[in-house]
C-alpha cells in the first residue's frame, strides 16, 4: 500500500478510537468536567500527563532541533524533564491536598485576593493560547504533507475532533483520550527509532545505539564530529551558546514546565496526595522514554542526512526531497551552478546551498532511512496524537479559567452548578474556535512567543505557588507585586528583542548575555525577591490563611479548609 | 507524640529529604551537564562513543531525574507511615 493509504488508515483508526472513548466518558458534573471526578489512577494520570505535556514541539520539532544544535539542544532535554523534579517535590502534592480545580483557585484563595486571582487568570489564558496556536499549526502541517489536504482543512478536522471530546467530556474525556494518545504517540516515536538504531548501529535500543559504531567500526558520534569539522559546522558534542545562557534557558524551561497550568491541573485529578507524588513519577518515566530517544534520533538523522545530500547531484535526490521542497520547508539554491548539493556550515569556504527546517527531520526521517510505508503513516498518526492531546489540555485550562475562575469565583458567585457546567462547555467551544482561527491564520509571531509561555509561567506562577506553600508569611501584597513585576519584566524583555527591535537580538545587547528564551530565570528571581521584601513590610496573612497553609502541608482526609 | 508535634516533625523530615534530593538534581543537571561538561568530555564511557559530559547532558541527567522523583514518592510514603499520617486504606473522597 502507498504511504498515503497507510496514513489515511492509521489516522482514521486513531481518530475513531478517540471519539469512541469520548462517548464512554462524558462529564456529568462540574467536578467531572474540571478534574475528571478526582478518581483517576496514578498510572492513568501519568500517561495522560505525558501526552498532555508532549506537544507537537516535543514530537515533531525537538529531535530536529537537537540534530541542528548538537550539545546546545541539551537545554530542551534537561529543561523539559528537570521541571518534573520541581513539580513532584515542590508543587504537586500540596496542590492536590488543597484540592480545588484550577491554578487561579489556589492563587486567589491562598492570597485572599480577587486581584491575585484575576492576574492568575490573565496569565493562564495568555500562556495557554500562545501554546495552543502552535498545536493547531502542527496538526495542519501533518495533514497537508501526508494526506494532501489543505493546511486549513487539516486544522478544521483537528478542531472537530478536539471539540467532540473536550466539550462533551471535559477533563474526564480528555484524560482517557490522552491515555490512548500517549500509547499511539510513544509507539509511533519508538518504532522508527528502533528501525534506525538497528540500521545504523546494529543495536535495537536507540539510547545505546547512538553511542555505538556503524558498519565501518567508527563510533557514530566521532564520525558525526568528523563530518561537521569537514563541512564547517560547529562540533556536534560541544556547544556554541555561552554557558550563562545555557544555564538560564535550562532554568527557565525547568521552572516554566513546573509552572504551566495545564500540567499542574492534571494532579488535581488523582484521589490522594500520595497518588499525586506517584503519578509525577509515572509521568516522568513515560516522558523520559521519548526524551532519551530524541537525541538518538537526532544523531542518526544528522548522519543520514549528511551522507545522503553532501556533494550529491541534485537531479539524483530521492522522492522525499522533492516532496518536502514543495512544502517550502526545504530549499535548494544551486549558487555555483555545478548541479551538486553543497550543504556546509558557516566556517566552510564554499557557500551553503541547502536550507532545512528542523521541523521536518522527524517527519522525513522514515523516508530518508527508507523505512516501510506503514512506519511513515504511523509517524503522522503519532504527530497528530501529540498535538491534539496537548491542545485539549490547554483548552480545558482556558475554559475553566473563564467559567470557574472568572464567572463562578469572581463575577457571578450565584451561578448554579448546571449553569457553570454549561458555561464551561461553552467556553471550551469558544476556545476551540479561537485556537483553530489562529491555526488557520497564524500571526507571524507564533514561533517566537513560545518562549513567552515558559518565561511567564516561570516568572509568575512558580514563585507565587512555591512561596505560598513553603513560606507562611507570604502576603497578598507581596505575591501580587511579585507576579506583576515578573510579568512586566519578562514580557518587556521578550517583546523588545522579538518584536520591537529584532535586529538587536544578539548576545552583545542582552542583559548579562541572557537570551529572551532564558530571561524567565531573571524574572523568577526578581519575583521571589520582591515578594519576600514586600511581604516583610506588610501585615502577615490572616489566621485562617496560615491554617490553610498548615493543612496543605500535611496529607490526609480532612478538607483543606 | 501529640498530633501537632508529629505534623511539625513530619514537615521537617520532608524538608530534609527535599533539600537532599534537590541538591542531587542541581548537581547532575547544572554541574555535570553544564558547568563541568568540558572537563567530563575528556573522559569517554568505556566501550561507547559517548563523552561523559555530553552523555550526562542528553541522557544521564534524565535518568537521574526519574530516580529522584520515584525515590521521593517512596520515601515520603514511609515517612508518612512513621508519623501516623499515611493515607493507606483511604480511597480518597
Amino acid at each position: 500500500m502507498s504511504i498515503q493509504t497507510w496514513t489515511f488508515l492509521l489516522v482514521s483508526a486513531s481518530f475513531a478510537l478517540y471519539i469512541g472513548i469520548a462517548f464512554l466518558s462524558r462529564a456529568a458534573s462540574t467536578r467531572d468536567f474540571y478534574v475528571a471526578g478526582g478518581g483517576v489512577s496514578p498510572l492513568a494520570n501519568g500517561m495522560a500527563t505525558a501526552a498532555d505535556w508532549m506537544s507537537a514541539a516535543s514530537f515533531i520539532s525537538m529531535a530536529g532541533l537537537i540534530s541542528s544544535l548538537g550539545y546546545d539542544g541539551s537545554v530542551y532535554l534537561m529543561g523539559w524533564t528537570g521541571g518534573y523534579v520541581l513539580l513532584a517535590l515542590l508543587l504537586a502534592p500540596y496542590l492536590r491536598k488543597f484540592g480545588k480545580y484550577t491554578v487561579p483557585d489556589f492563587i486567589g484563595d491562598r492570597y485572599y485576593s480577587q486581584t491575585a486571582r484575576i492576574v492568575a487568570v490573565v496569565c493562564a489564558i495568555f500562556v495557554s493560547f500562545t501554546y495552543v496556536a502552535g498545536q493547531m499549526r502542527g496538526v495542519g502541517i501533518v495533514f497537508s504533507r501526508f494526506l494532501e489536504v489543505k493546511v486549513d482543512h487539516g486544522v478544521m478536522i483537528g478542531m472537530g475532533i478536539v471539540f467532540i471530546y473536550a466539550v462533551m467530556g471535559g477533563m474526564k474525556g480528555i484524560t482517557y483520550t490522552q491515555v490512548a494518545q500517549y500509547c499511539v504517540l510513544i509507539f509511533a516515536y519508538l518504532v522508527p527509532a528502533i528501525f534506525l538504531a538497528i540500521q545504523m548501529s546494529g543495536n535495537p535500543v536507540p539510547q545505546l545505539g547512538f553511542g555505538g559504531s556503524g558498519a565501518d567500526g567508527v563510533y557514530l558520534l566521532d564520525k558525526l564530529d568528523g563530518l561537521h569539522a569537514e563541512l564547517g559546522f560547529a562540533p556536534y558534542i560541544d556547544g556554541t551558546k555561552p554557558m550563562i545562557d545555557v544555564l538560564s534557558i535550562t532554568t527557565a524551561l525547568m521552572v516554566g514546565t513546573a509552572g504551566l497550568p495545564h500540567v499542574i491541573v492534571r494532579f488535581y485529578t488523582v484521589p490522594r496526595v500520595r497518588d499525586a507524588r506517584m503519578s509525577v513519577g509515572f509521568a516522568l518515566v513515560f516522558i523520559a522514554l521519548l526524551y532519551t530517544t530524541a537525541p538518538a534520533i537526532a544523531v542518526f538523522a544528522r548522519t543520514n542526512l549528511l551522507d545522503t545530500v553532501t556533494d550529491r547531484p541534485y537531479a539524483e535526490m530521492p522522492d522525499w526531497f522533492d516532496r518536502w521542497e514543495q512544502t517550502g520547508l526545504l530549499t535548494f539554491d544551486d549558487r555555483n551552478g555545478d548541479g551538486l548539493i553543497q550543504y556546509v556550515g558557516p566556517a566552510a569556504e564554499v557557500q551553503n546551498e541547502l536550507t532545512i527546517d528542523p521541523d521536518i527531520i522527524v517527519l522525513a526521517n522514515p523516508e530518508i532511512a527508507r523505512l516501510p510505508n506503514w512506519v511513515v503513516g504511523l509517524v503522522a498518526a503519532g504527530g497528530l496524537a501529540a498535538a491534539l492531546s496537548t491542545a485539549a489540555g490547554l483548552l480545558l485550562v482556558i475554559s475553566s479559567a473563564i467559567s470557574h475562575d472568572l464567572l463562578k469565583r469572581a463575577i457571578m458567585p450565584q451561578i448554579t452548578p448546571r449553569g457553570e457546567l454549561l458555561a464551561a462547555r461553552f467556553s471550551a467551544a469558544l476556545g476551540v474556535g479561537v485556537a483553530g482561527y489562529i491555526g488557520i491564520h497564524p500571526p507571524d509571531f507564533v514561533a517566537p512567543v513560545v518562549a513567552f509561555a515558559f518565561g511567564l509561567a516561570a516568572s509568575t506562577f512558580f514563585p507565587a505557588i512555591l512561596l505560598g506553600i513553603f513560606w507562611k508569611r507570604t502576603t497578598r501584597e507581596g505575591a501580587v507585586s511579585g507576579m506583576v513585576l515578573g510579568l512586566l519584566f519578562t514580557s518587556a524583555y521578550i517583546v523588545y528583542f522579538k518584536f520591537v527591535n529584532p535586529a538587536a537580538n544578539s548576545s552583545q545587547n542582552w542583559l548579562w548575555g541572557i537570551s529572551p528564551e532564558g530571561i524567565g530565570t531573571i524574572g523568577m528571581i526578581l519575583n521571589l525577591a520582591v515578594t519576600i521584601i514586600v511581604s516583610r513590610l506588610t501585615p502577615p496573612p490572616p489566621r485562617e490563611i496560615q491554617e490553610l497553609v498548615e493543612s496543605i502541608r500535611v496529607p490526609g482526609r480532612e478538607p483543606a479548609r | 507524640m501529640d498530633p501537632s508535634d508529629s505534623k511539625k516533625a513530619y514537615w521537617r523530615a520532608n524538608l530534609r529529604l527535599l533539600l537532599a534530593l534537590l541538591s542531587i538534581w542541581a548537581f547532575v543537571s547544572y554541574g555535570l551537564g553544564i558547568l563541568f561538561v568540558e572537563e567530563l568530555n575528556r573522559v569517554r564511557i568505556p566501550g561507547t562513543g559517548f563523552r561523559l559530559g555530553f552523555w550526562f547532558a542528553q541522557q544521564g541527567s534524565i535518568y537521574v531525574f526519574c530516580l529522584l522523583v520515584i525515590v521521593y514518592a517512596r520515601r515520603m510514603n514511609a515517612i508518612e507511615r512513621r508519623f501516623g499520617l499515611s493515607e493507606d486504606g483511604d480511597d480518597g473522597p
